[in-house]
């Protein structure tokens, strides 16, 4: 028995002494990746613990992005948020109004002496998570954009010619009525039908989704979407759907199924479905870039920004602040963030990565994946750089509600989309009373 | 005849409830109590900045016409739920009670769907009704009726009644199975003996008999349809087409979990609460007068 306590006072000693050396700073990290995505994101957190030994990022599943981001409010509001949360666009606004929760990380990299360069993200990228004041609030980490892809067997059955698929709205309802001509039952569908039909459309045509420059402005924001554009593409989508060249198959990504099933010939969806499109897909397919109206002036502009950034929580210690400004410098290195790019089919997010993945010849091994970038490397205008709106997350259902009441013959799309702005309206008015100050 | 308990210490019978009245405090009262007051406030996702409105947040619920739309969707809702549950899960009792073989194994199978999970049980519907790939959904087809729950608002509703139905049936099976075992078989004998077929002998003897056991399922599952069937809407129809699907419940789980408006989601909660309670109160008092202990 004295033996052992010698031991372990030995021990306790020894530790002791170490204790300096082996004071690992641990870093919360909570995310929404699933499957392979998950598997990326572990590997990223592994490579940057190894790569030094006085930090260590944990990387925690919390569910979808809404059920993480609840997961995060209700941990802040019992006090012991993560450093780093993932948020989707959708909540960007939420975050960005909720004074003192979060640290802008520009500030947290500019106090801990890490090197940032807000220049050297692509621009449409970086001005999405951008303040008002100029400064940049979060990181960019997974970002996708809309994008249409093209059945070319079908195409070629049809008697279309695979390598030119329709670039605007007019050519794809021609090509449509030759596909369903051949015998197929689903000319086109959609997923995501807000977010590509209302939100992508208002910035591929560079008018307002809502007023001061969709939210960038200030919380007085109202909602703009019932414009004649809007309710054309809307009317002509509903027709569509009555001649049998538009099959709605619900509000989320349910479209990709059906695309990759063979069932539907085109299909509008996220860039970041890319890899399970190949994976499942039996025919040849390309992507090319979202369909617009030529007639409209201003298009084609770039379609909205989607997918998520890592927020860091405020109210940390100065050394885990200096952890977490280490790993956001590593995951700004391009060849992490080229990486990153090619195995998702998200978009690149700085300029460095998007080069060096070129420079690799990675896009020309696989055709159509540089789509997606290319439409989002060009110069924003404060119509198309982005929409920032408070309680979007209800007002894309509201959206998606008004959508169906269409589809389903209850509303004209200018009732539908009167009302929807009425209602979306509402909940603005509710978020500006919320978080006055 | 005495039928009050007597105990030797006044305060032994306190001490015996105490701790099912904890929990009813702690898990009942205070967060009753914290919807309350949180009904009143109007406050930003990460509750940085709170502000008493009073009443405001019920203003905007009754000026809000989807908000009354989705009594009436969930009037329909829980209705179809309960009657169709209790009925079809009579039935299946009334089959069980009478088979003399391999009973045990019927009724392991039926009741297995309660340890299902209400995700679960959505998701498996919805796979099974999807449009494009469901089973159902293509068996239909060759019958002629075209399934698409997305943009039609009867089968959409169809089928989240279904999907409720299913899952709630094993309960109500269990119940009225032991409440027909516990039926004394004399009865049903005499009266065989005095010649009442089988449908005679189930409306005069067993459904009355089975009264105590009905009335309470009524109750349950009114309360399982009001409360407990957000999950399988956010699987199968997140509310829609449009909002033909939204009941009570499912908005505010969504205002409040996933659109982070805690103040309006707590509104919601206070008036479906004083609903249940209503509605309680009123099968106990009229409904119950009609049940034979």
């Amino acid at each position: 028995m004295k033996l052992n306590i010698a031991a372990l006072s030995a021990a306790a000693l020894a530790s002791l002494v170490s204790l300096p050396a082996h004071a690992v700073v641990e870093i919360q990290w909570w995310h929404s990746m699933e499957l392979a995505l998950g598997e990326r994101v572990n590997e990223m957190a592994r490579q940057f613990n190894a790569s030094q030994t006085e930090y260590k990022v944990v990387p925690v599943f919390k569910g979808n992005y809404a059920e993480s981001m609840a997961a995060g409010v209700a941990a802040y509001r019992g006090g012991n948020a993560p450093h780093i949360i993932q948020v989707f666009e959708v909540g960007t606004a939420t975050m960005m109004n909720a004074k003192g929760v979060i640290k802008p990380v520009e500030e947290l990299m500019k106090e801990s002496g890490e090197k940032f360069d807000r220049s050297s993200f692509v621009p449409a990228v970086a001005g999405y998570y951008t303040s008002s004041k100029g400064e940049m609030l979060s990181f960019p980490f997974n970002s996708s954009t809309t994008v249409m892809y093209y059945n070319k067997d079908t195409f070629a059955k049809a008697g279309l010619d695979p390598a030119k698929p329709p670039t605007t709205w007019q050519e794809l309802t021609g090509m449509a009525a030759k596909i369903k001509a051949s015998g197929e039952k689903c000319p086109y569908t959609t997923s995501w039908q807000a977010w590509i039909h209302i939100e992508s459309f208002s910035t591929l045509h560079n008018v307002e989704f809502a007023s001061k420059n969709n939210g960038f402005g200030g919380l007085d924001t109202r909602l703009m979407f019932n414009s004649p554009l809007h309710v054309k593409h809307i009317e002509n989508l509903s027709n569509w759907a009555k001649q049998g060249l538009f099959s709605y198959s619900g509000r989320k990504d349910e479209g990709n199924a059906r695309f990759f099933s063979g069932e539907c010939a085109i299909l509008t969806a996220s860039s970041g479905a890319y890899g399970n499109i190949l994976k499942n897909a039996k025919f040849k397919f390309s992507v090319a870039p979202l369909p617009y109206y030529n007639d409209a002036p201003g298009a084609p502009q770039n379609p909205v920004l989607g997918g998520a950034s890592l927020w860091v929580m405020g109210g940390k210690k100065k050394e885990e602040y200096k952890a977490v400004a280490k790993f956001l410098s590593y995951l700004s290195q391009p060849e992490v963030q080229a990486k990153w790019h090619q195995e998702t089919g998200y978009l690149p997010i700085t300029m460095a990565a998007f080069e060096l993945t070129q420079k690799s010849g990675f896009y020309d091994k696989n055709p159509g994946t540089d789509v997606a970038a290319k439409q989002m490397i060009v110069k924003t205008t404060d119509k198309s750089r982005g929409i920032r709106l408070g309680n979007m997350l209800q007002i894309r259902d509201v959206e998606d509600q008004e959508l169906e009441n269409v589809w389903n013959g209850k509303k004209t799309p200018k009732e539908a989309l009167d009302d929807a702005v009425k209602r979306g309206n509402d909940l603005l008015d509710k978020f500006q009373k919320a978080n006055k100050s | 005849m005495e039928k009050r308990a007597r105990f030797s210490s006044r305060w032994l019978p306190y001490a015996l409830v105490a701790p099912q009245i904890a929990i009813t405090c702690i898990f009942f009262f205070w967060p009753a109590g914290q919807a309350l007051w949180q009904s009143t406030l109007v406050q930003d996702a990460f509750g940085t900045q709170t502000e008493f409105v009073g009443l405001e947040n019920f203003k905007a619920l009754w000026n809000d016409p989807l908000y009354l739309a989705s009594f009436k969707t969930t009037a329909q809702f829980s209705v179809l739920v309960a009657v169709v549950g209790m009925a079809v899960a009579l039935l299946l009792a009334v089959f069980a009670d009478r088979i003399m073989r391999g009973s045990g194994f019927y009724r392991t199978l039926l009741i297995w769907p309660y340890a299902v999970s209400a995700v679960v049980a959505g998701a498996l519907w919805m796979f099974l009704f999807s449009p494009s790939l469901g089973l159902v959904a293509i068996a239909l087809r060759h019958l002629g009726v075209d399934w698409n729950h997305n943009s039609n608002s009867h089968q959409a509703m169809t089928l989240i009644v279904i999907a409720a139905v299913w899952k709630q049936i094993s309960y109500n099976f269990l119940f009225f199975l032991a409440g027909l075992q516990s039926i004394p078989k004399s009865l049903i004998e005499a009266a065989a003996i005095d010649g009442a077929g089988p449908l005679r002998r189930f409306i005069d003897i067993v459904f009355p008999l089975l009264s105590p056991t009905s009335f309470f399922l009524l109750v349950v599952n009114l309360v399982y349809a009001f409360f407990d069937t957000f999950a399988i809407i956010d699987v199968t129809t997140h509310g829609g087409p449009g909002t033909d699907t939204v009941i009570l419940v499912y908005k505010v789980y969504m205002d409040g979990f996933k659109g982070q408006d805690l103040g309006g989601s707590a509104a919601q909660s206070v008036v479906l609460m004083v609903l249940v309670i209503a509605l309680t109160v009123v099968q106990f008092r009229f409904v119950e007068k009609k049940v034979n202990y």
